[in-house]
């Protein structure tokens, strides 16, 4: 009999901090004490903490370690496993607001408290490679009740009712997208489950999918049975290895067991799913060119209608839904719509996902009812900047998004809410700017991106955000001017209103969103010829404060261009401002500050 | 698999190998394995709960805890129930961690003469 799991992340955040080395380290000390047939280590999925990573959880205890290293595992085992005493020096912990004390109750630190995890409800709980753990968890009675005692319309029913919308971005109602392809009367149908996760930053439907990747299964074929499917895919990056080896190993499973196959459950229904891998390309996020891609195409959008629900791959009625969206089916169908539909707000059902990155101090995987405002997501959940720097502003959506200030951080996050401010939802990615974020060279960023990932199909897109990008760069290295600006925000306009695909269609918005509410910094940028964030290199002038010039002149030993001079002890070193590059070298090196960077 | 039934199956075979995961145990068992406790046989007693628990497939979980400072009373063994009330029984050895699995675990009868008892 087990008395005690030692659950260690191995999802990729923790995995790249070695926690795979860790699982080795823990079994085999275990093992040396002889506790191995009372205590059992599991690697699980992502715990959403993944600043504080590798991640390592004793249950029933409930003890949370943070940053665990090897050299900590046997301090762990012989104190905390064998003697009961855990090492309060490694435990995640935080400060009660109201009594000062302690909080050693993961469940009761800020980061934990104010989340609900639905989509997340199995990542860090359960081991992703092991399906009799999911099944435990009620894993697979979805499938079971919709195969023994719903119809298809009835399923349809509840998903419509329970309001859940598309969570890769566009937030198109899930149930009326089962429903047009249910209504189409064709011999073949299919599901396909979008795992082309691109934006910058976001990554929860790579951690459902290395955490919990039977949820995703589960769901497929549940709205197999609804539309009339017995086939389908999931499209995922290459890039994500580990995501895509525990799927493998989770298809093999659920195929093992009779849960995906022919005639599953002796319901005379089947249902198979086949991996398909993609490049990497944000396009083939669209669906259209996500499609194109599974059949083996160049990834390239196509003009909608036909939708994919009418005339998808292949040329059959297909749905396409996001992996968050898919996480989210099975405890619809067991707990019912109206317990969904109790939770978010009136137009946004349920919760949402959100990758928080940038400069927040908990980076991490944070899931939260829909209506919760910005400013509880980063300064609750995520404790805020760190280093005492201020807020500034936040990306949410990717480079589909806008960024927001400081005035919106009260908004209640839901899909109209956002995009009501010129930014989006999108799938989830939420990145946090400081007071040392220039918000042009941020724009220019999220343009970059967008000029590499354009397919080219579209005028507008291709050459649109092109030049967009010149001009963002002309702003950043001094050249933009006043005109420039208006030039930027009609393009910007006109390649929103004109490309073909999503992809171009929301591209311009990180830059109208930064002219809308940072328009100052631009201004600073093309008048004074200034960087207020003093991030932007042309726009800054480095020089030398005499007063303080101790005359070292380590400044000079290592500028690489030799453009700062002076006498050693005597004469104070000064910059010449024609052969400087600008590199920021002599701030590093001056141990006295001297160096003045405006 | 080609029944709900067997998934059924499957899931209270496996619920067993979670529950340590979930917070729903009738009865948390905290058993003192600091040097003193053990030195005093806790381990004994503790395997002798964790036999009877998988035995008879009881709801509770075993946990470790620290010295609580009564050495001389070693093993000490605390019994607390999802309301949170704790029975703490002093100087058990395998004889009476029995007595207490058949008593208190699958009766819910508290032994007083072992007992120290804390609101």
């Amino acid at each position: 009999m087990e008395r005690t799991h030692v659950l260690i992340c191995a999802g990729t955040g923790c995995t790249s901090s070695r926690s795979l080395e860790l699982v080795k380290r823990f079994e085999e000390d275990i093992k040396f004490k002889e506790l191995d047939k009372e205590i059992k280590v599991i690697k699980t999925g992502c715990f959403g903490l993944c600043q504080k990573g590798p991640i390592v959880a004793i249950y029933p205890d409930k003890v949370f370690y943070s940053h665990v290293a090897l050299s900590d595992v046997d301090e762990i085992v012989s104190e905390h496993l064998y003697k009961g005493r855990p090492v309060k020096r490694l435990e995640i912990t935080d400060i009660d607001e109201n009594t000062k004390e302690q909080i050693f109750e993961f469940e009761k630190i800020r980061f934990y408290a104010k989340q609900k995890r639905i989509a997340l409800r199995n990542c860090g709980l359960i081991n992703p490679e092991d399906i009799t753990e999911y099944i435990a968890l009620d894993g697979y009675q979805a499938l079971g009740k919709v195969l023994t005692t719903m119809t298809p319309q009835q399923v349809i029913d509840e998903v419509k009712r329970s309001g859940l919308r598309g969570r890769g971005g566009g937030g198109f109602p899930t149930g009326n997208k089962w429903q047009f392809a249910a209504n189409q009367v064709n011999d073949q149908k299919y599901v396909i489950c979008n795992a082309d996760e691109g934006d910058p930053g976001a990554f929860m439907d790579r951690s459902i999918l290395e955490g919990d990747p039977h949820s995703v299964l589960e769901a497929m074929a549940i709205a197999g049975y609804a539309i009339g499917s017995n086939h389908g895919y999931i499209y995922i990056r290459a890039e994500y290895p580990i995501a895509v080896e525990r799927l493998k190993i989770a298809i093999g499973q659920a195929k093992e067991y009779g849960l995906l196959g022919e005639n599953i459950l002796s319901s005379g229904f089947s249902f198979n799913v086949e991996i398909r891998l993609g490049a990497g390309a944000f396009v083939c996020g669209e669906e259209t060119a996500l499609i194109a891609s599974i059949e083996g195409k160049r990834g390239m959008p196509k003009v909608k209608p036909p939708f994919p629900a009418v005339k998808g791959v292949w040329g059959k009625p297909t749905i396409i839904n996001n992996v968050e969206t898919f996480a989210n089916v099975a405890p619809i169908i067991n707990q019912g719509a109206d317990w969904f539909s109790a939770i978010g707000t009136e137009k946004s059902k349920g919760t949402k996902v959100f990758a928080l990155g940038g400069k927040i101090v908990n980076t991490g995987l944070v899931e939260v009812p829909m209506g919760t405002t910005l400013r509880e997501v980063i300064y609750e959940i995520g404790g805020g900047c760190p280093n005492m720097k201020n807020f500034k502003a936040v990306q949410t959506g990717g480079p589909s998004g806008g960024c927001l200030t400081e005035a919106h951080l009260d908004t209640q996050i839901d899909f109209d809410n956002l995009v009501a401010l010129g930014s989006m939802m999108g799938s989830g990615g939420m990145i946090v700017l400081d007071e040392d974020n220039c918000m042009v060279d941020v724009a220019r960023f999220y343009m970059d991106f967008i000029v590499d990932e354009s397919c080219g199909k579209c005028s507008p897109c291709r050459i649109g955000t092109k030049r967009m990008l010149e001009m963002l760069t002309d702003i950043c290295e001094g050249r933009g001017t006043l005109e420039t600006l208006d030039k930027l925000e009609q393009l910007a306009i006109h390649v929103k209103d004109s490309s073909l695909c999503g992809l171009g269609q929301t591209a311009p918005n990180p830059v109208l969103s930064t002219l809308k509410h940072f328009r100052n910094e631009y201004s600073a940028h093309v008048v004074d010829k200034k960087c207020p964030a003093k991030v932007c290199k042309s726009l800054l002038d480095y020089s030398i404060d005499k007063e303080i010039c101790k005359k070292c002149g380590l400044c000079a030993k290592g500028c690489p261009t030799t453009a700062i001079t002076g006498t050693l002890g005597k004469v104070p070193y000064e910059i010449d401002p024609a052969k400087c590059i600008r590199c920021g070298a002599c701030v590093t090196n001056c141990p006295f500050g001297a160096i003045i960077r405006a | 698999m080609k029944s709900l039934d067997e998934l059924n199956k499957i899931r209270e075979e496996a619920l067993k190998r979670v529950t340590l995961r979930q917070s729903d145990a009738q009865y948390r068992i905290m058993i003192g394995m600091a040097t003193c406790g053990i030195a005093a046989g806790a381990r004994p007693v503790l395997k002798a709960f964790m036999d009877a628990i998988d035995k008879d497939k009881l709801p509770c979980i075993v946990q470790q805890t620290g010295c609580i400072g009564m050495c001389i009373h070693e093993p000490i063994v605390e019994i607390i129930d999802q309301a949170g009330t704790k029975t703490t029984y002093l100087d058990v050895n395998v004889a009476r961690a029995k007595e207490i699995i058949d008593r208190h675990l699958k009766h819910h009868e508290v032994i007083p003469e072992y007992t120290y008892i804390l609101k």
